[in-house]
């Protein structure tokens, strides 16, 4: 809890934006409704809002109407007389006509809990992972890694059409998939096959889906790395950008209507934050008060768009606040940062119902996709920079080595033993039947229709009739 | 007549003659057409007529009549569209807790046409959900909680906003089912009001069901009538399959008596309106009413006009409408759509492909120009089909 009181109320950044009237008059417009009754009997100074603190209605009468009141040292007197009644809060007025700066100019601080070297800062006061989560975590991102190596290279040996790498986002991945209870409902965009890893879908099932075989969870219907599954509660991802966040919104809402002690956690990057869903859904949270941590892989890059050309401002940590949402920017190459700030994070979305933005700093350091070639838009120093200096797999050993819990040995066995439980997984999915036909037309609604079973039987019969033209077809 | 009976019948259902009645099929492959029940199941005989074995009499009555209402001893009560809908809503919510509204303004405004008025302050701010103004987000909102366990119904204060929703709706409302293999299902209602006669300008006259019949996954219907309303309200609400209900700006103040007990109706099925020998005429929504004002025309000229209601814009009752064409041979469709890509365009295929040996003349379609709806009064009139057209239409048919 200490952590985050500390960054939303950092001190650099209430002093240094250029606080006037006008500025903390806009900022009590900000928030919403404010019950009449906190604002009789205060001084004759109107009660300001510091910036890690939010005004909430008793819109949905479960929750209390809570205001932490900072008061400023303001640079004119102001009497009632100045202020105006308006829906959500008295506004003050001022003689003094000041555009609130666009952006302030200092980006807003990163959370860290080890330096590059691994080792934990001597000021951190982070929660201490047990021995299990910390190996478990390790070894995910291991996994990771060599799923996407082997996969890559199948991809690049035309055995499957299609994949999406996850090179140095293992962090993110692993690190917020830990801090969750299973009951948490995650909503990714495609980045995050760590998520599923975490909660037991096996290498096998990954690979049956890359395949699109029989075995396939989604039955040969998604691109690679579209899975879902809802023995994991990682529902199913949809291929356009943000789709997943109004989505993601409504299962907190079925959350909050069934009181479940879970939260939903949803996925997306730095680009996605420009689609109109993203801050809608942000929107659409803060009014509603549901239980949903938003974790944004900020990874530098939107298959050639740089964040410089995405968006104005610093990052997406400081849209939380145009939303009402508290926010918080960690090092996304921390394993043990991104777990300990979602774990807090979980922790306030559920208990006081409302959302929280974490915004993960990383790195892209594979390209968007297997049809990309991003050595083509940005320099490849900068690729290797974050592939060996500030590798989050490489961090995290350090660490856990140095805590006892690894060594060499177990290094080099597990990888050779990962990679060719990967490969095996390969070969077994290779030789495994396609999807059947009939799950061409299964699952459009809920029974097979007439027209549907008519268009099956259509596909059936003319498959049958020219064998030559499709072959191996598994009817 | 007891052969049809029987033959009409097929393995289905089976009739509860009680007046407690509820009947509702699966939307796998159909055996048997069945009628809109009323609420007197007495009289099976008369309601199993509409497609075979009456071929003397010329029903002469154009108007929608509810069979031998007479013969009924439940009173029902009289109810006005926005109401039945409003009717249908309520019991559903009283019956399944995880039934849930969102849109703008549907809590304790009541909605934009008052469809959901006191639902919010009887069930609470969070079941009447009023969203911010951003429909693909409270679309997608509906859909992850549909995805989540709840039967949401999502309002577009005007079809047309839901354009805006297009996204959530054909990418996810209809695929993620799919996608998933079959794992998440969507049970949502989208509905709202639609269609052109208020002037309300162009952007507020849209016919979204043109857009929408492409979008494989979803199911698509139109209410016409109170009792339809309601009936397809929960119907739609039951289903697991995400269905788009359409209804009509200018109809919501129709009144009609509707029974007392529950009923749910047949998303799948077409409503027999008019039974008729000369020509079947296919049509939904606020056109059946223009139809069924030619049809009195018609009558007093002489034709016996058989008019359908087709209620399912998507799948559409070729049971139904294929039988009809094979008794009358002619066809004549009346939409609201636009000439191009619209419902009526789609149906004149599949009755071309599927009924072309039964055709005694080419289908006529007659459809609202391919024009954005205009405001003034008289052009906006204008840019509907109206009765005389349909009279014209079928005159020169049955030449």
């Amino acid at each position: 809890m200490t952590i985050w009181l500390a960054v939303t109320r950092g001190a650099n950044y209430r002093t240094k934006t250029l606080i006037s009237t006008a500025f903390r008059s806009l900022r009590t417009s900000l928030t919403t409704f404010a019950s009449g009754d906190a604002r009789e009997g205060t001084s004759r100074k109107p009660a300001y809002m510091s910036s890690g603190t939010y005004y909430r209605s008793s819109h949905f009468g479960a929750s209390e109407a809570r205001q932490q009141v900072n008061h400023f040292s303001s640079d004119d007197e102001e009497d009632k007389s100045q202020v105006l009644d308006f829906p959500g809060g008295p506004v003050p007025y001022t003689d003094e006509m000041r555009f609130l700066p666009g952006s302030s100019e200092k980006r807003v601080q990163c959370y860290r809990v080890l330096d590059d070297e691994g080792y934990p800062l001597s000021s951190t006061q982070f929660q201490h992972v047990r021995k299990e989560v910390a190996v478990k975590m390790y070894s995910g991102m291991v996994t990771l890694q060599a799923m996407d190596t082997v996969i890559y290279e199948a991809q690049r040996q035309g055995r499957i059409s299609f994949y999406m790498t996850s090179y140095g986002e293992e962090a993110v991945n692993l690190g917020s998939v830990a801090a969750l209870s299973d009951d948490d409902i995650v909503l990714p965009q495609y980045r995050e096959p760590g998520v599923m890893l975490w909660r037991g879908f096996e290498l096998q099932q990954f690979v049956d889906q890359f395949f699109g075989n029989k075995n396939d969870i989604g039955k040969g219907r998604q691109m690679p790395t579209h899975y879902g599954s809802n023995k994991h509660n990682v529902l199913t991802i949809s291929a356009p950008l943000a789709t997943q966040l109004p989505q993601a919104v409504g299962a907190a809402y079925s959350l909050k209507m069934d009181k479940k002690d879970a939260c939903v956690v949803t996925y997306f990057g730095d680009g996605c934050s420009s689609e109109g869903d993203f801050h809608a859904s942000l929107n659409f949270a803060a009014v509603m008060e549901v239980p949903i941590v938003y974790i944004c892989r900020n990874n530098g890059w939107a298959i050639s768009t740089p964040v410089t050309e995405q968006f104005r401002i610093d990052g997406i940590v400081v849209k939380g606040q145009a939303y009402g949402i508290q926010s918080i920017r960690v090092d996304g190459n921390d394993v043990l940062a991104v777990y300990n700030a979602v774990r807090a994070a979980r922790e306030i979305a559920i208990k006081e119902q409302r959302p929280i933005l974490i915004e993960a700093l990383t790195y892209r350091v594979g390209h968007h996709s297997t049809s990309d070639d991003s050595t083509k838009y940005r320099p490849v120093d900068e690729i290797e920079h974050w592939k060996t200096a500030r590798n989050p797999v490489s961090i995290f050993r350090k660490w856990i080595q140095r805590s006892g819990w690894w060594s060499d040995k177990e290094e080099s066995e597990f990888r050779a033993n990962i990679r060719k439980q990967v490969i095996h997984a390969v070969q077994v999915a290779e030789k495994t039947e396609k999807a059947p036909i009939g799950n061409i037309f299964s699952d459009v609604y809920e029974k097979l229709p007439k027209n549907l079973m008519e268009q099956e039987k259509l596909l059936k019969e003319t498959v049958k009739r020219y064998p030559r033209d499709f072959p191996n077809a598994p009817l | 007549m007891a052969s049809s009976i029987i033959q009409r019948i097929g393995a289905a259902t089976s009739f509860d003659t009680n007046n407690n009645y509820f009947h509702r099929r699966s939307f796998s492959g159909r055996q048997s057409s069945f009628v809109v029940v009323r609420s007197d199941g007495a009289n099976i005989t008369t309601r199993l007529k509409p497609n075979g074995g009456r071929t003397h009499h010329l029903v002469t009555n154009a108007v929608a009549t509810k069979p031998h209402t007479s013969a009924a001893s439940k009173p029902g009560h009289e109810i006005l569209l926005f109401d039945a809908l409003r009717e249908g809503l309520e019991e559903e919510m009283d019956r399944d807790p995880r039934v849930c509204i969102m849109g703008e303004d549907v809590g304790h405004y009541g909605g934009s046409y008052k469809v959901t008025k006191g639902l919010a302050p009887k069930y609470g701010d969070l079941r009447v959900l009023d969203t911010p103004i951003a429909e693909n987000a409270f679309t997608g909102m509906g859909i992850g909680a549909a995805m989540t366990g709840l039967r949401p119904i999502i309002e577009g204060m005007n079809m047309g906003f839901l354009l805006l929703a297009f996204n959530q709706i054909s990418n996810n409302c209809g695929m993620l089912h799919y996608t998933s293999g079959g794992q998440f299902k969507i049970p949502v209602v989208i509905r709202g009001p639609g269609g052109v006669g208020r002037q309300l300008g162009a952007e507020h006259s849209q016919r979204l069901e043109s857009y929408f019949q492409s979008i494989p996954g979803i199911q698509m219907v139109a209410c016409s009538t109170p009792y339809n309303a309601k009936g397809l309200m929960k119907a739609a609400i039951r289903s697991d399959n995400p269905v788009i209900l359409f209804e009509h700006v200018l109809l919501y103040n129709l009144k009609e008596t509707i029974p007392d007990e529950e009923y749910v109706l047949n998303l799948e099925e077409a409503e027999m309106v008019r039974p008729g020998q000369h020509v079947t005429i296919l049509t939904y929504s606020r056109m059946r009413y223009h139809v069924m004002q030619a049809a009195k025309t018609l009558v007093n000229k002489g034709y016996d006009p058989e008019v359908i209601d087709i209620r399912s814009l998507k799948p559409f009752d070729l049971h139904t409408i294929g039988n009809s064409v094979k008794k009358t041979h002619r066809v004549l469709i009346v939409e609201e759509c636009m000439r191009t890509g619209g419902i009526g365009a789609s149906l004149t295929a599949a009755i071309n492909e599927n009924f072309h040996d039964y055709l005694d003349a080419p289908i006529v379609c007659l459809s609202s120009q391919d024009v954005p709806t205009p405001y003034a009064g008289t052009l906006e009139e204008w840019t509907v089909v109206q009765p005389p057209q349909i009279v014209a239409a079928v005159e020169q048919l049955c030449q």
